[in-house]
């Protein structure tokens, strides 16, 4: 089993989630992050999936994926040619006494703080997995209180487009 | 889970144009296949410009129907050298109609052809090369064809666990060419060492004219192969014994459908032994005389299936083989049958049981028979009574209980065309269809008889 990242250019329409999401299921398949939003293009919407999966049924479920009426394209795209970034919210315990550590940490990880109350801090991270991973390290023993994150975002190096690309077609 | 090519909800009447160009467009088109279009009561009840033709955008539906010539050439090649080649046809051949292509690529390489449950009329059955249906339940001579082959020629097939028995040892030292329209089946069961996507008519098109360039009127010498075969033709044809308790037996009736209405006749077929002897006792001469609903398992299918091909072809002669039990689940149609006008001819291979479900538990369950007994027969309470029933929806209602009144009743059937007929054949409920490869086992483990398997000779088999 190995970790894959998938970007999916898809139409704008109602349930198209669902139909992604279902061929995962009916697989087995767990998808371990998804991100979902618009594109450039009116109309359109890139899907970001990172599943856990064996090469052969990769392929299978790519090929069905390309299928799906409302998906335009599926490219897995490789960690070498690829930008990865997760993006987190991360609401922290703090006090007097702790308060200069976690701004130390925020310093260190290039994080930012965007919300202080006078026993807790919302911080902003971005940045590849383990960067974030790390980072939730550093403040659990202060006491993390609240934790949302984005799915995965992935975007390929260099000029090329695959929106460009389809468009073109 | 969706179990349509596609959907699609309308919200707005303006949309429905456009939805449903678009719908007929999937639905028709590459794969083909059905497309659910749910129009809500608003958008039904609401006012819009009518436009027409409306413009119909699916970026992301272009299905490949031309081949790559690369592996054209490829799969020639592969052909040229294949010393035991199949054609093993599936049901693609006949959505592309691709029949005639397909007859001529068999006369350019003299390969034998095995065609699958919906395949049956692709290739006609009186064809030299034509072994049958391979499968759980195809002839031995199919069955072998594949196992022993080196090369399957794999057109609009997909490797079914019907055709392909227990998949690790099907086919073991074959090459596979695989053409299909869905790139998904090209590789799902089985590695394709040439895949080809595509229209099997544009594909068999350029692939006749590769190997006719190539081979100049001569073809590959395969004359050990089909020695093989053909001795293997000659010791295990099909065939049936006949039931023990007296009753019809319901291979002979259907064998007798076939030949009295002959081959531009349609048979439409449920799910079960009725099916399957259909499949194996008609001979089957053109595409589409052969309506079944295959994987799907579609219990019921042929009620409707026999209508709606007497209401596209009104001319021809159509036939519903059907189980008593697949027929308890569609009859009502026959209201629809003769309000309309539609008088097609309903066979009742009346065994009194879910026939397939008793096979199953009579040999592989001690005979503990379970819900499989249905009291259809005439010596049962017989609920329903078919007769009845028949003549309940306007049709006439024939009940057969003897050899000599096959004949009379299903040329009745065929005379009478002022109203659906129903015949009532009560047969025997022991019959089993034969031969059989055991679920899940491999296909060189074939019986073509209840623990009779073909007898190879020394050092022959694996």
């Amino acid at each position: 089993m190995s970790q894959h990242v998938l970007s999916l250019l898809v139409e704008d329409r109602p349930g198209l989630l669902t139909r992604v999401a279902g061929l995962f299921a009916r697989r087995g398949f767990n998808i371990e992050s998804l991100a979902v939003g618009t594109t450039e293009v009116e109309g359109l919407s890139r899907i970001t999936v990172v599943v856990s999966v064996d090469g052969l049924p990769l392929e299978q479920v790519t090929k069905q994926l390309n299928k799906l009426i409302n998906v335009i394209k599926v490219v897995e795209l490789e960690p070498e040619t690829t930008v990865e970034r997760d993006h987190m919210l991360i609401k922290v315990k703090t006090d007097a006494a702790t308060r200069s550590q976690v701004l130390e940490a925020v310093t260190l990880f290039r994080a930012r703080v965007i919300d202080v109350a006078s026993d807790a801090l919302i911080i902003e991270v971005t940045g590849e997995t383990a960067k974030c991973q790390a980072f939730i390290k550093v403040l659990e023993p202060f006491g993390i209180k609240e934790l949302v994150q984005s799915g995965v975002l992935a975007i390929g190096r260099g000029s090329k487009s695959i929106t460009e690309k389809v468009l073109k077609q | 889970m969706p179990i349509t090519k596609h959907s699609f909800l309308v919200t707005k009447a303006e949309d429905i144009p456009g939805v449903l160009a678009a719908a007929v467009l999937i639905a028709t088109t590459g794969r083909p296949g059905p497309v659910l279009v749910d129009i809500a009561k608003d958008a039904q009840n609401g006012k819009a410009e009518f436009i027409w033709p409306p413009k119909v955008d699916l970026p992301g539906y272009k299905p490949v129907t031309k081949p790559h010539g690369k592996q054209i050439q490829a799969a020639a090649q592969l052909i040229k050298e294949a010393k035991r080649p199949v054609l093993y046809v599936g049901g693609g051949i006949i959505r592309a109609r691709a029949d005639r292509e397909l007859l001529e690529l068999a006369k350019i390489i003299g390969a034998p052809v095995v065609t699958t449950l919906m395949a049956r009329g692709a290739f006609p059955d009186s064809d030299p090369q034509n072994l049958g249906m391979p499968g759980m339940h195809g002839t031995v001579p199919a069955v072998t064809a594949l196992q022993r082959s080196d090369l399957l020629i794999t057109l609009g097939a997909r490797f079914d666990d019907r055709v392909t028995g227990q998949v690790k040892t099907f086919a073991v030292s074959a090459k596979v060419i695989h053409v299909d329209i869905d790139p998904a089946e090209i590789g799902k069961i089985r590695f394709a060492d040439v895949p080809i996507v595509g229209d099997l008519k544009e594909v068999l098109t350029e692939l006749n004219a590769e190997l006719s360039n190539d081979l100049k009127g001569t073809k590959p010498d395969i004359a050990e192969w089909w020695g093989f075969l053909n001795d293997l033709r000659t010791r295990y044809p099909l065939g049936y014994t006949e039931p023990e308790d007296g009753k019809l037996s319901p291979q002979y009736v259907i064998t007798r459908i076939g030949e009295l209405s002959g081959p531009e006749a349609v048979f439409a077929a449920g799910v079960g032994q009725h099916q399957m002897w259909s499949a194996q006792f008609i001979k089957y001469e053109r595409p589409n005389s052969w309506l079944n609903s295959g994987g799907a398992g579609t219990m019921g299918y042929s009620v409707p299936a026999a209508m709606g091909a007497k209401v596209a072809q009104p001319d021809r002669l159509v036939w519903a083989i059907d189980g008593d039990g697949c027929f308890q689940m569609t009859n009502q149609e026959l209201a629809t049958c003769t309000i309309n006008n539609i008088p097609i001819k309903v066979a009742i291979i009346n065994n009194s049981s879910l026939g397939m479900v008793r096979q199953w538990q009579t040999l592989f369950y001690n005979s503990r028979y379970s819900n499989t007994d249905l009291n259809t027969g005439t010596d049962t309470i017989m609920v329903p009574d078919f007769l009845k029933l028949a003549e309940a929806y306007g049709c006439l209602g024939i009940r057969v209980e003897k050899v000599e009144e096959v004949d009379a009743a299903i040329k009745l059937a065929m005379e009478t065309n002022d109203r659906p007929v129903v015949i009532d054949f009560i047969v025997g409920r022991d019959a089993m269809v034969w031969p059989m490869v055991p679920a899940g086992l491999s296909n060189d483990a074939v019986q073509f008889a209840r623990d009779e398997r073909p007898v190879w000779e020394e050092g022959e088999e694996e």
